[in-house]
Formats: C-alpha cells, structure tokens, sequence
C-alpha cells in the first residue's frame, strides 16, 4: 500500500485512487446506518440512532433525518460535525434557487449541486473531504418521487432503494431481493424496518433506537416531510414484528 | 419611438413590436427584429436603448440555454420571467440595463402567459401589455376590445386594430412591424405588417 500518498488529498496514488476519499468512507462505515426506499406514493427514511438516552429530546431535534426544503429530505450517515455545514449548505442553495426562479428547486439539481462542493474538497484547497454520505429523498414536478444517495467523492446516484453506514452491503443486497417496483409506502415502511432490524448489531429494536422520516404527498396535493413519533415507531414495530413486545421481554 | 406590445389568447400569446432601428433622426433599417427566441416555446419582445437591448435579451438567451443543458428539462416561463427580473434588480443598482420586456411563452402544464418586466425591473402577469409611445394607443384599444380566450383571428384582428393607431396618432410612428405567436406548437413568426419597404438602388 502506497501510504506516502495518502496524506493529502488532492493528490492520486501510484495505483490512481484517491486515498483520503476512500479513508473518509471508511469512517463512515463505521457510522449508524440509514436506509432509503422509494414508493410510487412517497419516499420512506429510516436510520439506526448511535446516540441512544432517554434524556434526549426527541421532539424537537434529529439525528439522523433533516429537513433541506419543503419539499426535499435527507438522512446521513458518518461525521455528524460534517453533515451540519453540508446540510446548510444544501439549505442554501435550494433557497438560492427559489430566490432566483420562485420555484421549488428540482431534487436532482440539489443533489448535483451539493455534490459539485463535496467534489472540491477532493480536488482543490488542501482540505480533507467530508466524512458524511446521504440519503435524499424529495418530490419535484418533473420526475415525482425521488431517492439519491451521495458519498464523499462527490459521486451520486438515483436509487430504488439504498443503504449507507454500517453493514450497508448486507442491507442492499437485503433491499435488492425484497424490493419490488410497485410498492407501497407502507410496505416500504414495513421493508426499511425489516432490514435495519437484521443488519443493526442490537438484539432487539426499540424506538428510541430508530428514527423515521416520509416525504409523501398529503391529501391536500402538497408534499409532507414528516418525522414519525417514537410513539408511532413503537406501534409500527410491533405490527411489523420486528421487536418484542414489552411484556415478552424477560 | 419603439413600440412593443402582446396580449394572451386561447392557447396563444402574441407580441408584436415595431422594427425601426433608430439613431438621433436617423433610421438606419426598418426590418430589425426585435422579438428574441429564448428557446421553443418563448419569446422576448424587448424595447429600449439599442446596445443594452441585444446585450441583455443574449445573456438572458445563453443563460435559459445553458440551464437546458445543464439539466435536461427547459425554464418554465414564470422561472425564466422571475430570473430575468432578478438579473435587472441586480443590475440597477449599479449598471442598470435600459431595457423593457415583454416574456411570452407557453408552457404544457400552465397554457399560455405574458410577463411585463419594465427597466427597475418591475414584475407582473398580464394578460396585456404594452411599452413605449405606442402603449398610449394600444393598450387603450386592448382595453376597449380585448376579452379572455379570443381566437388567433379575433387576436390579429384587434392587433391590426392597434396598429392602425398607432400608425395613424403616434407623431413618429414606425411604418413596419413584426407580429410572432407562441403555441403548444412552438415560438413562431405569424407575420409582418409593413407600410415601407427597404428601397433597392436601380441596376447601373
């Protein structure tokens, strides 16, 4: 392994990788997974919390799932520190975009946007690159409901479903054979929990080990982000089947 | 004195302009066109200072191009009116482009529309409008005879009508202009209304 080169990240090594970007996707490897998937009615997002306390405040702050405009979402995965400049980055430019147009700023245009910055931090400035990938999930005019996942080189991708951070090549491969093209949000629901449930290390999930987010057209016709209640999770767990009641627990 | 006006009509907006390029007394064409395709289905009719007119409605063109590109899916015509209306906002403080605007396209989900976007800058959707001298006449005969949903014929008709006064009450009024029409079909010219033709030197 050519170590002399991977020090600064704006340099390639002999072999022509990029080791600090590859370094950053260690690191979130190591980080709390997420899992996207896409519905014809909405797009569900689900992530396994690393910071678990009944101390936290739930209602009012995430740690996985945020809101970037009315009508897009993302949940991360990696360096939570990272995730914060990125996400308002992202805030910024979707606004950016609104000011400009007075239109809601389509999702693919986000992403790539977002992700042209994350590039630069591989190419220029001597900085290192962002330790964090995203899920995002958004509605737009042209293209309806919308998964992209996006990763520390700046690449990304428009996904079916998708995992990122821990064991998220299990979860995929998991998502691949259980996903079909017409599914519902609420079998999606019911298929993210699934598949978090196998591939977190915990034994058995609770709420407040999880958090989930839809982004869905209200009955109004105008798009919702909604995080569910820990109330709600602990119902949908048990209807799923994917933890133990509380008087089973021994 | 420049006259450009255009009014919506039953799956159509048109916009007619004149086509006089003047200097002091001088006229140095009268076919200059001075409606721009912004691109399949819009146009800008623009009147204003000469140099500042073909600069600004250019970089407005190239920019609605470039975001097609970029993208893959066209500008509706609220975005590209609201974009162009912020380009002159930041431009007037500073390097304030001399330039008036009539935005008409037409677009699959909304139908047709017309935006009036004035030199500061100045955003409205109408359903008529009108710039210059000519804006006495026009937009009075607009309002005494234009009503929503008028056919092409009915629309060329009271163009005609607009023109005519123009020609007849406007002290210097242009004797040619260009009427063009945007539809599900596209951004296309319908015709010209010319009292003078460029003469031709006689064969020596």
């Amino acid at each position: 392994m050519s170590r002399r080169y991977d020090s600064r990240t704006t340099i390639f090594s002999p072999e022509g990788r990029l080791y600090q970007v590859e370094y950053a996707m260690e690191a979130i490897g190591n980080a709390g997974s997420a899992i996207g998937i896409l519905s014809k009615d909405g797009v569900v997002l689900v992530g396994e919390k690393k910071v678990t306390s009944k101390l936290l405040q739930t209602s009012t702050s995430t740690e996985k799932m945020y809101k970037i405009d009315d009508h897009v979402a993302c949940a991360v995965a990696g360096i939570m520190s990272d995730a914060n400049i990125l996400i308002n980055t992202a805030r910024v430019q979707a606004q950016r975009y609104t000011y400009a147009y007075q239109e809601p700023m389509p999702v693919e245009q986000l992403v790539q946007s977002l992700c042209d910055t994350k590039q630069g931090y591989t190419q220029f400035g001597g900085l290192r690159p962002f330790g964090v990938s995203f899920l995002f999930a958004g509605w737009d005019k042209n293209f309806g409901f919308q998964l992209y996942m996006s990763d520390p080189s700046g690449n990304y991708g428009g996904w079916k479903a998708a995992a990122i951070g821990a064991n998220n090549q299990a979860a995929q491969s998991m998502l691949k054979q259980d996903y079909k093209d017409d599914i519902t949000r609420e079998e999606a629901v019911q298929l993210a929990l699934k598949v978090l449930s196998k591939t977190m290390d915990s034994t058995s999930l609770t709420s407040d080990k999880l958090e989930l987010a839809e982004v869905f057209s209200s009955p109004s016709g105008n798009v919702k982000y909604q995080v569910c209640s820990p109330e709600t999770l602990t119902k949908l767990l048990v209807k799923f089947g994917v933890t133990q009641p509380a008087a089973e627990a021994t | 004195m420049e006259c450009v006006f255009g009014l919506v009509g039953n799956g159509f907006t048109i916009v007619v302009a004149d086509t006089s390029a003047v200097h002091s007394i001088l006229v140095h064409k009268s076919n200059e066109d001075k409606i721009m395709k912004l691109d399949s289905h819009k146009f800008i009719a623009a009147s204003g200072e000469p140099g500042d007119r073909v600069q600004f409605t250019e970089y407005i063109q190239k920019n609605v191009a470039l975001y097609q590109f970029r993208n893959g899916i066209p500008l509706t015509t609220a975005a590209a009116a609201n974009f162009m209306r912020g380009e002159l906002a930041t431009a007037l403080r500073k390097n304030p482009y001399s330039v008036n605007v009539l935005l008409a396209g037409y677009d699959k989900e909304t139908g047709p529309s017309l935006y009036y976007i004035d030199y500061i800058a100045t955003l409205h959707k109408v359903d008529k409008g009108a710039f210059g001298y000519g804006a006495y006449f026009s937009l009075s005969m607009m309002d005494r005879h234009y009503h929503s949903g008028m056919s092409v014929d009915e629309a060329i008709d009271l163009v005609d009508k607009c023109i005519v006064e123009i020609k007849s009450r406007l002290v210097v009024a242009p004797p040619n202009f260009v009427i063009k029409i945007v539809d599900k079909d596209g951004a296309r010219e319908y015709a010209w209304r010319e009292s003078v033709k460029d003469a031709h030197a006689p064969p020596s």
